[in-house]
């Protein structure tokens, strides 16, 4: 089942693939190039609510807009717009996916119960700081999922530690979970280094980090 | 130089010294239409003339033909979402940029000079440290970086105001496919952007309603994106765009308002002079705001013209 949302000028494509349990939905954001997974991964079995997964603009089901212009905050309004459609949820997030889901764990701290980082393509980004500005262009216009200007422009967003320690501090604060964020990736990039440093942030396993966010109350 | 009293295209609304564009066309840029302007003799020389944010190329209607009496073709182009270009799905920096790129690739290869005001100021200069060789000179219109920082609040103070933008910035997203500009007469127009340019002139202000702004069943809109948005958040510090500035590769004019207004962006010599290149220059002009170009065409357009004889 697909469920497809409008962002903006882009259809996004939300996939149910295990839509009408009862309880929290768990949301997986995939990494980079990558797309929704097209049954419930063994992984994430064990999850007792709904499971979801997005494509985010350009990858997957999603349309690919015409031009370019990728940014990791637009790829949260994506998945804030599948957060919408769940009302709550918890996330699971792989590589690219991971930040996403610590900025929107930071951004809608009532709606997000806890997000899961993960290991996956496009963890580290364009590193702490910005390197030798270069121009991404022209790439002809494929109009094919996974757009190239994604996979160019997703690899270069610059992902300060400080940024990121930003958002954890603000789910904790506002979120009233003792730890909103759960860090199972093993590959630490600056960003997600200063992250596990911090006290609302548990380094665990994906088993561990599901099922404590599977008993915590809306 | 002469002073015709030309007016804007839907002949609606006069103002001294401007003329519309002689030419115009679209770019492709990676599928997007991007629309492009040019004024003064095809053959002459070409320049680089890239408008501010929320602005549009024909904001330049004065100051362009003056530059272009000057002996240049002027080309500029209306940045993805701006005036007549494509409304896009996604805007970032770095798209803004390969588009100032895509336009330059059907003018020349060699190095021009490049005028930039406000964020066309910032994009010329990131472009001319991305592409060195494609830039002979730069003119940077009170777009060059200061050091502004939120002020300095309590860490849980911080945290409040960082989600107030968020959430304000994630609903506005929800709602921007139905998202559309408020209409109004022309007049109601031009006192709207008064109160962002509260030095222009009305009569100013309405001229670009006529070249900016679209007429509907139901009254004006600017043609705008209502998708674009003031503000906004993300991981870009000032610091790093006055890191770029030391070891810019081309001459440089940079010109500073003294005058704060709410477009402006509050740099100051102080601010940048320990950052500047050695070939830099810096003008800051008396009692003038962040339109320096358009509070005084003929003295701004008489000093490119120096610098870049």
């Amino acid at each position: 089942m697909i469920v497809s949302l409008r962002h903006g000028r882009v259809t996004l494509a939300l996939h149910g693939l295990r839509p009408d349990a009862a309880g929290r939905a768990l949301l997986l954001l995939h990494g980079r190039g990558l797309r929704a997974p097209a049954a419930v991964p063994k992984r994430v079995a064990a999850w007792p609510g709904p499971i979801w997964a997005l494509d985010f603009t350009g990858h997957g089901a999603s349309s690919v807009p015409r031009g370019g212009g990728y940014s990791v905050e637009i790829l949260m309004a994506d998945a804030d717009a599948a957060l919408a459609h769940l009302v709550s949820a918890t996330l699971l997030g792989n590589g690219l996916g991971a930040y996403v889901a610590l900025l929107l764990a930071g951004a809608r701290p009532q709606q997000v119960r806890g997000a899961v980082l993960c290991d996956g393509p496009g963890l580290a980004g364009g590193g702490p700081r910005p390197v030798t500005p270069t121009v991404v262009g022209p790439i002809g216009a494929l109009e094919a999922a996974p757009d190239p200007f994604a996979l160019i422009e997703l690899a270069r967003d610059v992902r300060p530690p400080d940024y990121a320690t930003s958002f954890v501090r603000q789910a904790c604060q506002l979120s009233e979970l003792e730890r909103p964020i759960s860090v199972c990736a093993i590959e630490r990039p600056d960003w997600l280094a200063a992250v596990v440093e911090e006290p609302g942030a548990a380094v665990t396993t994906l088993t561990e980090a599901l099922a404590h966010y599977a008993c915590v109350p809306a | 130089m002469s002073e015709p009293a030309v007016t804007a295209e839907s002949g609606l609304v006069p103002y001294p010294g401007a003329q519309a564009p002689a030419r115009r066309r679209f770019v492709n840029s990676g599928g997007l239409r991007i629309a492009v302007h040019e004024w003064g003799d095809e053959k002459a020389p070409p320049l680089l003339l890239a408008h501010g944010g929320f602005d549009f190329s024909r904001t330049y209607d004065v100051f362009a033909p003056l530059l272009a009496a000057g002996g240049f073709r002027i080309v500029s182009w209306d940045q993805r979402g701006h005036g007549d270009s494509e409304h896009a799905a996604l805007y970032t920096w770095d798209a803004d940029v390969r588009d100032a790129l895509m336009v330059l690739d059907t003018v020349t290869c060699e190095p021009i000079p490049v005028i930039g005001h406000s964020k066309g100021g910032s994009l010329l200069t990131h472009l001319a440290d991305a592409c060195p060789h494609r830039v002979s000179k730069l003119v940077n219109i009170d777009g060059l970086p200061s050091r502004a920082r939120h002020p300095d609040v309590a860490e849980h103070e911080r945290s409040r105001l960082l989600a107030k933008e968020l959430a304000g910035w994630l609903d506005h997203r929800r709602g921007v496919a139905n998202a559309e500009r408020k209409p109004g007469t022309m007049d109601e127009l031009a006192r709207r952007r008064g109160r962002m340019n509260p030095r222009l002139s009305h009569e100013w202000l309405l001229y670009l309603v006529a070249a900016g702004a679209q007429h509907d069943a139901d009254g004006w809109r600017w043609k705008l994106d209502p998708s674009m948005r003031f503000g906004g958040f993300g991981p870009w510090r000032p610091e790093w765009t006055l890191l770029r500035l030391p070891g810019l590769p081309v001459p440089m004019l940079g010109f500073l308002a003294s005058a704060s207004e709410p477009m402006g962006w509050d740099t100051t010599e102080e601010i940048l002079s320990p950052h500047l290149p050695p070939d830099a220059e810096i003008h800051t002009l008396p009692d003038t705001g962040h339109f320096i170009h358009i509070e005084r065409p003929r003295e701004v357009v008489e000093r490119v013209l120096r610098f870049l004889a």
